[in-house]
Order: structure tokens, then sequence, then C-alpha cells
């Protein structure tokens, strides 16, 4: 089975067409497809909270979220707040952070 | 609920008066002998918001000596977003040793909503008599800090030599504002 991807966006939070361009990017490069990748929208509270939305742009690799939420992020229909590994702060997870999510569990494809 | 259309290039500045994180009032028409006035929705909650924040900040004080005034607003539901409650916007404040200039609460969203402030950020320039000269973004790019919030420094060079920005209006870019169910 391939790695299950998907992102899952809010359109009150502009970044999530960065984050599903990044990611077409990341997955092309780790030998996935783009229908590979599940788009889904986030259109109210109760869908955020069936679906454990932390926040505008989430993207999840076979189930985990590539940055995991802290405790104090309040999830719901709200922009996500990243840190990169150079310490800033940006609406769009790291790429670095996606790019050893999709690579890992390619790996773990293979092996599997 | 949403905002409203709000104001254009050239309008006057809707009047307002609003509580800092310390509970002091501050009023737009306090500004009279400056030679421009910089109004800037933000929040605590936003990565876009935190994203320019450094930036803005950094105006501020590079304007500061040229009689330049900021005022910052948060209009967002702190119910649905108690991380920008009014209690929220005091710590943050504390904690980071002081802000150049106040932060303050527009709890009704009246304020937001007779400029058409529409995402955190979103920053509205005014000329010394009170007319609006730039809207939008402070730059071109929230993830380049390089840019240092040039759009907003070129507007307030022009304003500050009694020319017209060339660059009045930009869309702004970030969060949108958390209005009341």
């Amino acid at each position: 089975m391939p790695p299950q991807v998907e992102l899952l966006w809010w359109e009150g939070c502009p970044s999530w067409q960065q984050a599903l361009e990044m990611l077409r990017d990341e997955a092309a490069g780790v030998g996935l497809a783009a229908d590979a990748i599940d788009v889904i929208e986030i259109t109210s509270e109760a869908d955020a909270a069936g679906r454990g939305f932390p926040g505008s742009p989430t993207i999840r690799v076979d189930g985990e979220d590539i940055q995991p939420p802290g405790p104090d992020e309040p999830g719901g229909l709200t922009c996500r707040v990243y840190r990169r590994r150079d310490g800033s702060v940006s609406p769009l997870p790291d790429r670095e952070d996606l790019r050893e999510a999709l690579q890992r569990a390619v790996r773990e494809e293979a092996v599997g | 609920m949403s905002g409203s259309d709000g104001i254009d290039i050239g309008d006057a500045a809707p009047e307002f008066e609003l509580p800092h994180v310390d509970g002091e009032l501050h009023r737009l028409a306090g500004a009279d002998d400056a030679p421009a006035t910089v109004v800037y929705w933000t929040c605590n909650h936003c990565p876009y918001a935190l994203a320019w924040h450094d930036r803005l900040h950094d105006v501020a004080r590079d304007y500061a000596g040229r009689g330049v005034r900021f005022l910052a607003i948060n209009s967002n539901d702190a119910e649905r977003h108690p991380a920008d409650s009014p209690e929220a916007m005091r710590r943050r404040v504390e904690v980071e040793g002081g802000w150049p200039h106040p932060y303050l609460y527009d709890e009704t969203q009246d304020v937001a909503r007779a400029f058409g402030a529409e995402r955190t950020p979103d920053v509205f320039v005014f000329d010394g008599e009170g007319r609006l000269r730039y809207r939008g973004a402070p730059d071109a790019d929230y993830d380049d800090a390089s840019l240092q919030a040039g759009w907003l420094r070129e507007a307030l060079d022009a304003v500050l030599e009694g020319r017209e920005p060339d660059r009045p209006r930009t869309d702004p870019v970030g969060c949108t504002i958390k209005w009341r169910d």
C-alpha cells in the first residue's frame, strides 16, 4: 500500500495553496503520484472537531501529523503556527519536516 | 458576520477610542501633530501576524524619531480565540518586554468594521491630515524578513515627503479577522 497522504485545509487561512504546492513537489520527489494526495476542505467547527483538525494547513502521512500540534494549539477553524527549523514562525510547515515524513513512509512501505 | 467595505485611499480616518493592555484609552485623534499615523491589525494567534511582528516593530522604532505614530489593534473574538483575549495581550506585551506602540483591544469589532480591516496583519497609513494614503500588507512575503516591511516604509517615506505613495494599495495577507457570530 502506498503511504496515505492528506492535506486538510480551511479557506480562512490562505497558506494552504502553498502547502499543497510544496506537498506535491515533495511527494513527486519520493515517487508518489499527485493523485495519491487527499485534499480535504474543513468547512465547520463540527467538521474540524470530527477530524481532530488542529488548524490550516495540516499535512498527515499515514495518519500522523508531520509536525504534531502542541497542547496549547487551540485547533478548529484557525491558522496553524509552525515553527521552522531555523526558529522562525510561519503559516507553512518546514519543508524538511515534510520531506522526512514522506521519505520515512516510503521506506516503511518498501520494508513492510 | 464579516467586516464592511470600510475606507478607501483619500478617505478620512474613522475616529476611535480603545484601551491599551494597561487600560489607558488611546484615540486616533491624539495624532493631531503627527506627520503620519500607522494603524494596523494584528493578534496573538495568527502565524502571519507573528511572522511580520518584528518587522512592524522595527518600522515603528525606525520612524519614531520622525514623529510617526503607530497603533496596533486586535479585533478578534476572544471567546473563539482565547489567545487573543485582553489578558493574553497584556501577558504577551509583558513577556516581550514592552512594545514600541500601544496594543489596543477592539472588543465590539466596530473599529475593524469602520476601517474595513480584513486580516492580520492589515496596515493603514494616514497622512498628517488624517487621510488614508496606504492600505495593505507590510511587504511582499511574510517568509522573507529581509524585505523589512518595505511597502510600509515606502508609503511612510512618501507621506513624510508630502508625496502620494507609488503603491497606495496592496492586498492584505494573513488570517481573517475572527468575527463574532
